[in-house]
């Protein structure tokens, strides 16, 4: 991360404050979420999701709140025209049927992977209501009419940069960063 | 972990390297959570389509790589032998050929001679699927075997497994060897030994031809079934003497000083190789070897239409 070419946009502190404020939207929609899910995807919203799930648990603890981890692998629109796609585990431990489903992802970009999760949701019944939560929304990039419900920060960047989310859960040192493509990542 | 199959035909088990089989195993584990979902398909394969070509009878393994398919979305025809134009004399590359010509991306395909399979990966475009060819090699039995054994005890490596019955004239006992040698198994045969292939040992396996000795050294019994239709001879004077001699019945199994898995290919004939009892125990995985099937074909297919 020292190349020059990489930005950091949000520090440990700022990306704490965001989720915070993600979990009181989310609280101030659903209530005590009796009829609401929280399903990260894989790989990466899923480390995004947990953490929601477990301030969301600690503001208030009498939320009944569900999370499950959904893998898409299968739905890709671009299997085998890509490098390889590894599959992940899914953890749902509840069918979605007449449920409000919150899927939460790190990043949106082209709207492709959402594509795919909404199709992989309906393998576990028809929900009431699909919402979605990112972190970063990088604006003007959407191959896909998707937009998202709850946004952590919507940012400028061009097509070749890439942006790294990381959360404590995997990589130690929180934040998000914006890295042009000549860098390594 | 490695990401992409080694080969581009699953032609046997001898091809394959251990992170092939890992692999595998990996993606099936996913398969089998798709399969057991109130909606049992995925979308990946919609746009390859797979002709399963049976040369010889199938009711299982047919059934089973059809269910795959199909679980994949991929568009399926099916053509046996008895019925088509190889009663009027096409060779089996014109067969295959034109039935790619009708834009045929994969071909699984059954065939009474050894080495059918990668005869027709050599000469055409499609991947081929290795369904069984004559007495060498049926690698997705193979794996399945192993892939149940790694479900029932945590792993396969240092388990003990003895393979029973005619290994002479079974490709899924050749297989199995190869497949479980890969993964740091132990392997015995035990059997009559005029069903005992001469120089097995080669393959670094045990050679037992005593079933309770066998059993007691073992922690899964893989018992294959008796192939008449292909014995042109006689290798042991009756069905009635080789279950008495190779058959497995409860008493043997309940006076065994630890529990053993019992594993049967199919299809069983029930009171020869095992009896009635034992094939429905609670030790027996074989209906749990049939599910796993088609999670590890689909594994199989999804990994092989990725290498195209």
């Amino acid at each position: 991360m020292s190349t020059a070419l990489t930005k950091r946009i949000f520090d440990k502190e700022l990306l704490s404050i965001t989720i915070d404020r993600l979990c009181y939207q989310l609280i101030e929609n659903h209530d005590n979420f009796h009829d609401a899910v929280i399903v990260g995807l894989q790989p990466r919203g899923v480390y995004l999701s947990r953490r929601i799930y477990q301030r969301i648990k600690e503001i208030n603890p009498k939320a009944e709140l569900k999370h499950g981890e959904l893998d898409i692998s299968f739905f890709r629109d671009d299997f085998r025209r890509r490098e390889m796609i590894v599959p992940s585990s899914t953890n749902m431990e509840f069918i979605v049927e007449d449920k409000d489903v919150i899927l939460v992802d790190d990043v949106l970009f082209t709207g492709r992977t959402i594509r795919a999760g909404m199709d992989a949701l309906m393998a576990f019944g028809r929900p009431k209501k699909v919402e979605l939560l990112v972190l970063i929304n990088r604006k003007f990039s959407r191959q896909l009419p998707i937009a998202p419900d709850y946004t952590g920060q919507s940012i400028d960047t061009v097509t070749s940069e890439k942006v790294k989310v990381q959360l404590q859960s995997t990589d130690g040192d929180d934040g998000v960063w914006i890295i042009s493509s000549d860098s390594k990542l | 972990m490695s990401q992409q199959l080694s080969v581009q035909h699953l032609l046997g088990i001898k091809d394959l390297t251990k992170e092939d089989i890992e692999l595998i195993f990996n993606t099936a584990d996913n398969f089998k959570d798709v399969i057991n979902r109130p909606i049992k398909k995925v979308p990946s394969l919609r746009d390859i389509t797979v002709a399963n070509i049976f040369f010889e009878n199938s009711t299982r393994t047919r059934l089973s790589f059809e269910l795959a398919e199909k679980r994949l979305s991929a568009d399926v025809v099916n053509f046996s032998a008895s019925g088509s134009s190889v009663s009027k004399g096409e060779t089996l590359i014109d067969t295959v050929n034109n039935i790619l010509a009708m834009k045929v991306d994969m071909v699984v395909m059954r065939h009474p001679k050894p080495g059918a399979a990668v005869f027709l990966a050599k000469h055409i475009q499609a991947n081929v699927v290795n369904a069984g060819d004559g007495t060498h090699e049926h690698p997705t039995q193979a794996l399945l075997d192993a892939f149940s054994i790694r479900e029932k005890l945590g792993s396969v490596e240092g388990k003990k497994v003895v393979i029973v019955g005619d290994i002479l004239h079974s490709r899924v006992a050749l297989s199995n060897i190869f497949c479980l040698k890969k993964l740091g198994a132990e392997v015995m045969v035990c059997g009559p030994a005029t069903l005992i292939p001469r120089y097995i040992s080669e393959l670094d396996v045990k050679v037992e031809h005593n079933l309770l000795k066998a059993l007691e050294w073992c922690d899964v019994a893989n018992m294959l079934r008796i192939q008449l239709e292909r014995q042109d001879i006689k290798y042991f004077p009756s069905l009635r003497e080789y279950s008495m001699m190779y058959g497995l019945n409860k008493e043997i199994l309940d006076n065994l000083p630890k529990e053993i898995v019992v594993m049967h290919p199919g299809p069983i004939n029930r009171g020869v190789e095992i009896t009635s009892d034992v094939a429905d125990s609670k030790q027996s995985i074989i209906l749990d070897q049939v599910e796993n099937g088609v999670a590890v074909r689909m594994a199989v297919l999804y990994l092989l239409a990725q290498t195209r």
